[in-house]
C-alpha cells in the first residue's frame, strides 16, 4: 500500500486489549517454536487483500494469520478449532466470562 | 460486574480500550481457542504466555533512548552503532534477536523517517509495541508519497535544505534513527539525555526534547 493516497493519520493511541497482547504472545511464542516464520505470517496476511484492512482490526488480522499457519503446519485441524470455539461461545457473553474455563 | 472503562486512562495516558466486559467476539473466540488447543498439545504454557504478555507490558522506548543518549555522548560507541546496531545493542545488554538493525543518524541536512509500507515492522525490543498509527494505512501509504507534509502533520517542520531520507522497514531489517542532539545539552548525564529521546524521535516523526521545552509533536 505504499504510495497509494489516504486520508489523514490518525493519533488516537490505545492501550492493547487482553485478547490482543495473547495473541502477539502466541505469534511470538509459536514462532520460537519454529512452527513458522515472520514470512509465513505476513504471506497470510498479504493473501488477505486490501479490504480485510477496512473490515478487520490489526489483531484480528493476526489471529487469523496465526490460525491459517498453524493449520497449515498441522498443528491442529479446521473442525479442531471449530469444536473448540463452539464450548468457548457456550461459557458466557464476554471475553472474560469465556475466557475462564 | 460489568462496568465502563471509557473514560479512565491507563497509566501511560491513553485511554483503554474496552476488553473484557464486551460481547465475545468471533475473532477472540478463536484466541481462546488457539491458546487453549497450545496449550493442551503442549506447544507452550499458560505461565509462558503469561510471561510474554508481561514483558511485553514491561517494554516501552526506555531501551532505544538509552541507546541514543550513549551515542550522543561518546564517540567510539557513536561509531559502533552506525556500522553497526546490533553490535552496539550487544554491549548494552539489549537482545534485538536475529534481526538486522540499522541506525539512521540524523543530521543538520538530512532527517530520517522509518515506515513499514508492507505491516508494522519496528524495532520493538528497543521501543517497545508501535503505536496505532505505525500501523495505520494513512501512515503507511502516506510517508512515502508527502512523507514532508506528514512530518509536518506531526509537528515535525523541516525547511526544504533538509533532504528526507524515508526507510522502509522489512520483516527481517529494522530501522531506529538517531535524533540530532538539541543544544544546550552539553553538561546532562546519560539519563538526562534519555529523558529528552521519546518514541517518535526515534521513528522519525518527531524530534528530540529541548530540556525545558515541549516536545515537538508529542
Amino acid at each position: 500500500m505504499g504510495g497509494a493516497e489516504s486520508g489523514a493519520i490518525s493519533r488516537d493511541e490505545h492501550d492493547f486489549a487482553f485478547w490482543e497482547k495473547r495473541v502477539d504472545a502466541l505469534v511470538i511464542l509459536a514462532q520460537a517454536r519454529g512452527l513458522f516464520t515472520v514470512d509465513a505470517l505476513r504471506r497470510v496476511l498479504e493473501d488477505m487483500g486490501p479490504e480485510a484492512f477496512e473490515t478487520m482490526s490489526y489483531y484480528e488480522r493476526w489471529v487469523a494469520a496465526l490460525n491459517q499457519n498453524l493449520v497449515e503446519r498441522g498443528v491442529y485441524t479446521v473442525s479442531e478449532l471449530g469444536a473448540r470455539m463452539e464450548r468457548i461461545a457456550e461459557r458466557g457473553v464476554t471475553y472474560g466470562e469465556a475466557a475462564d474455563e | 460486574m460489568p462496568h465502563d472503562h471509557s473514560h479512565e486512562m491507563s497509566p501511560s495516558g491513553h485511554p483503554y480500550r474496552t476488553d473484557d466486559d464486551v460481547p465475545l467476539s468471533y475473532w477472540q473466540q478463536m484466541e481462546i481457542a488457539i491458546r487453549e488447543i497450545l496449550i493442551e498439545k503442549g506447544v507452550t504454557s499458560a505461565a509462558e504466555i503469561a510471561a510474554q504478555v508481561e514483558a511485553m507490558d514491561a517494554r516501552g522506548p526506555a531501551n532505544g533512548a538509552a541507546l541514543v543518549a550513549r551515542a550522543w555522548s561518546d564517540g567510539e560507541f557513536r561509531a559502533l552503532l552506525m556500522r553497526d546496531a546490533g553490535a552496539a545493542c550487544a554491549q548494552m545488554g539489549f537482545d534485538i534477536g536475529t534481526l538486522k538493525l540499522i541506525a539512521l543518524e540524523n543530521t543538520e541536512n538530512v532527517h530520517n523517517v522509518v515506515v513499514c509500507t508492507l505491516c508494522s515492522c519496528y524495532p520493538r525490543n528497543l521501543l517497545g509495541l508501535p503505536p496505532d498509527w505505525y500501523k495505520s494505512r494513512a501512515y503507511r501509504s502516506r510517508t512515502v508519497r508527502e512523507p514532508r507534509r506528514v512530518l509536518a502533520e506531526f509537528g515535525v517542520e523541516l525547511g526544504d535544505d533538509v533532504e528526507i531520507r524515508v526507510h522502509d522497514s522489512t520483516a527481517d531489517m529494522r530501522y531506529i534513527v538517531i535524533p540530532r542532539r538539541p543544544e544546550g545539552t552539553a553538561g546532562l548525564s546519560r539519563p538526562e539525555l534519555a529523558a529528552l529521546v521519546g518514541r517518535d524521535a526515534m521513528i522519525g516523526t518527531g524530534l528530540a526534547r529541548v530540556p525545558g521545552a515541549a516536545p515537538p509533536g508529542g
